[in-house]
């Protein structure tokens, strides 16, 4: 009976918290007014899009309802792991993204580093602005200036020939084994200057006095640099090294299909670009969302257990 | 504050490292600047004096006969105009509706603050991907239009993040007087948060037109087989991409007309480039104190 009772109570005081949640929600009709049609909007875009994850279990044909497809089960991701491409894809993804990622913490940290030494606050400015602009270009001009330097008549090329370090010009984009240098390098060139503003930003929160005790213990720039700067730069570094761990099968798609050509595409073809050469260009929709939803589960998880091992460190959480 | 007690001390060590390192940042904006200038200059030499070779920093044989040709080809100039108005109307539209999420979502008081924020950053960490994200568009009929550019991006959930925070650091007192005066949400956020969010609906408005601006990538999905809805990256893009083999986008711009004396691809291409980049070069200088900013808000807490 006493237990009846408490049942009872418990049930209406969920029964009226629900009522007073009802209650309060009612008298928000603008502020839902205001999310809600963006709610809506999220949903069609981007969670309606999972479903179509199914695709990757079909047989899919165009022109025929997305409801009166063949079910083919696990034939895609079989036929996947057998296709000796798709290793060959996957070692250029692992490949180049590790690049980026190397190359592009290393010289954004030294860059940040540098211009934090600079004093003429003037002249830090000019160059800070300067270094931004390759980022906000488009990457077709940036792949157009690319291929425009490392032409057979290009500045690369004139460059070398006048200091006798090549006889003769060397078609750049032409030997695959280049490729991986001349991204990680263009990848560099564009985004350098923009990955140094979030460490620019943690230096400003270095405690200035620790300075002037190291001057007065007579530390020289470069040893202040690396004692002060470098270790007050730490928690962001970890933090960002952690999360774009996470983002290891992202290796870009627009720099690789601008510079991939016949002659380097057994380096440059990435997941992306086999993503869409499958789907969209050879109609095997199956088996092009399967490899899509490949990368997209790995790294999922990736990306949660960066999230977690940032956590453990004692960061703040990401997300 | 650092630089008072660094200029003090300076020994010979450290003129040797100053000096290294304003030649390195010369080195540095030279090797940024000189792709541009060299485009610039191709740009507005002659097309048949370039092929000497030799130009790097300005031009020999001044001529506007570049651009007159590139803008005289119908297909670049409408290219360009649809470049412009999806840029303005995309980062409109965007901004708008960013925001008034954001401020929705920024209510302490609202019930469904939690819920709504996480369905919008989960979306940071999975996509449906290319093949059921091209279905989705083909099967609500966007294929070969031009809303296609806009609705697809109308919210960003890092932009959204951005501008909740900047909200979030607002004084409450004002948002609490106007709803003492009567003030309904709307009101609200139309007249009292939006002129106070200034500095972050600045950043994320360049965000938002550099993305529009420079999309190509949607043109070549969806409507590649509308002319009329090109953009200026696109009809780059064909450039570049066919730049290999035999007879390229060039050089068919080049010969089209008989205009073979005038110009060649490579001019054709140093214009556009210029053309596709001059927007946005004239633009983010200005707005650098404000992005920096929302980078760094963003990046936080993103």
């Amino acid at each position: 009976m006493e237990k009846h009772t408490l049942q009872l109570t418990e049930s209406t005081s969920d029964d009226s918290r629900l009522r007073a949640f009802f209650k309060a929600l009612s008298k928000q009709k603008m502020l839902m007014l205001m999310s809600l049609p963006f709610l809506a909007w999220v949903i069609i875009f981007k969670y309606v899009p999972l479903w179509g994850w199914t695709i990757a279990f079909q047989k899919y044909r165009l022109g025929r309802d997305i409801f009166d497809q063949a079910w083919t089960g696990l034939d895609n991701f079989k036929f996947l792991f057998q296709e000796e491409q798709f290793y060959l894809v996957l070692r250029n993804t692992l490949v180049m993204s590790s690049i980026n990622l190397v190359l592009g913490f290393v010289t954004a940290i030294i860059l940040a580093l540098l211009l934090n030494e600079l004093r003429r606050i003037y002249f830090k400015r000019t160059v800070q602005t300067i270094s931004y602009l390759p980022h906000f270009i488009s990457w077709v001009v940036a792949a157009n200036i690319v291929q425009t330097a490392l032409a057979p008549e290009g500045i690369f090329n004139v460059l070398l020939l006048q200091f006798n370090i090549i006889d003769k010009p060397i078609l750049w984009l032409g030997v695959g084994e280049y490729f991986w240098s001349i991204l990680g390098v263009t990848e560099v060139w564009k985004n350098v200057g923009w990955n140094t503003i979030i460490y620019l930003a943690a230096i400003t929160t270095i405690d200035p006095t620790q300075y002037e005790a190291a001057e007065i213990d007579g530390a020289s720039r470069i040893q202040r640099m690396l004692h002060i700067t470098l270790p007050g730069m730490k928690p962001v570094i970890v933090i960002l090294l952690i999360m774009n761990l996470g983002h290891i099968l992202e290796s870009g798609f627009e720099p690789q299909y601008l510079l991939g050509n016949g002659m380097n595409v057994e380096y440059s073809e990435n997941l992306d670009i086999f993503v869409l050469k499958y789907g969209i260009q050879m109609n095997n929709y199956g088996l092009a969302t399967a490899a899509g939803m490949f990368k997209t589960v790995v790294s999922f998880i990736f990306l949660i257990a960066a999230n977690n091992l940032a956590k453990r460190l004692g960061e703040n959480r990401l997300y | 504050m650092l630089k008072t007690s660094s200029a003090r001390s300076s020994s010979v060590g450290d003129k040797i490292f100053d000096i290294c390192n304003y030649i390195f940042m010369i080195f540095l904006i030279i090797v940024t600047l000189y792709p541009f200038i060299n485009m610039f200059a191709l740009s507005f030499n002659d097309a048949n004096d370039s092929i000497r070779g030799d130009i790097y920093f300005w031009p020999r044989e001044w001529t506007f006969r570049n651009y007159e040709y590139v803008f005289n080809e119908s297909n670049v100039f409408y290219a360009t105009f649809i470049s412009a108005a999806r840029t303005i109307v995309g980062t409109i539209i965007s901004v708008f509706c960013t925001s008034m999420l954001a401020y929705a979502i920024s209510r302490p008081e609202y019930k469904l603050k939690k819920f709504v924020s996480i369905t919008f950053i989960f979306t940071m960490y999975f996509s449906g991907g290319l093949i059921p994200g091209y279905l989705l568009i083909k099967e609500l009929g966007m294929l070969n239009s031009f809303w296609v550019y806009i609705i697809p991006g109308i919210i960003g959930v890092f932009n959204m993040i951005v501008i909740r925070s900047f909200i979030e650091g607002l004084p409450e007192g004002i948002m609490e007087s106007a709803k003492m005066d009567g003030a309904g949400d709307l009101t609200t956020f139309i007249r009292i948060v939006l002129p106070l969010t200034v500095p972050a609906l600045a950043t994320v408005s360049l965000f938002v037109a550099v993305y529009q601006w420079n999309s190509w990538f949607d043109v070549f999905l969806y409507n590649s087989s509308r002319h009329n809805l090109s953009t200026l990256q696109y009809e780059l893009m064909k450039i570049l991409s066919t730049s290999n083999t035999g007879t390229s986008a060039a050089d068919q711009y080049a010969n089209a007309q008989g205009n073979v004396q005038m110009v060649t691809p490579t001019s054709v291409r140093a214009t556009m480039t210029i053309v596709a980049s001059v927007p946005i070069i004239m633009v983010y200088p200005f707005l650098q104190k404000y992005f920096v900013k929302g980078m760094v808000v963003g990046g936080v807490k993103g």
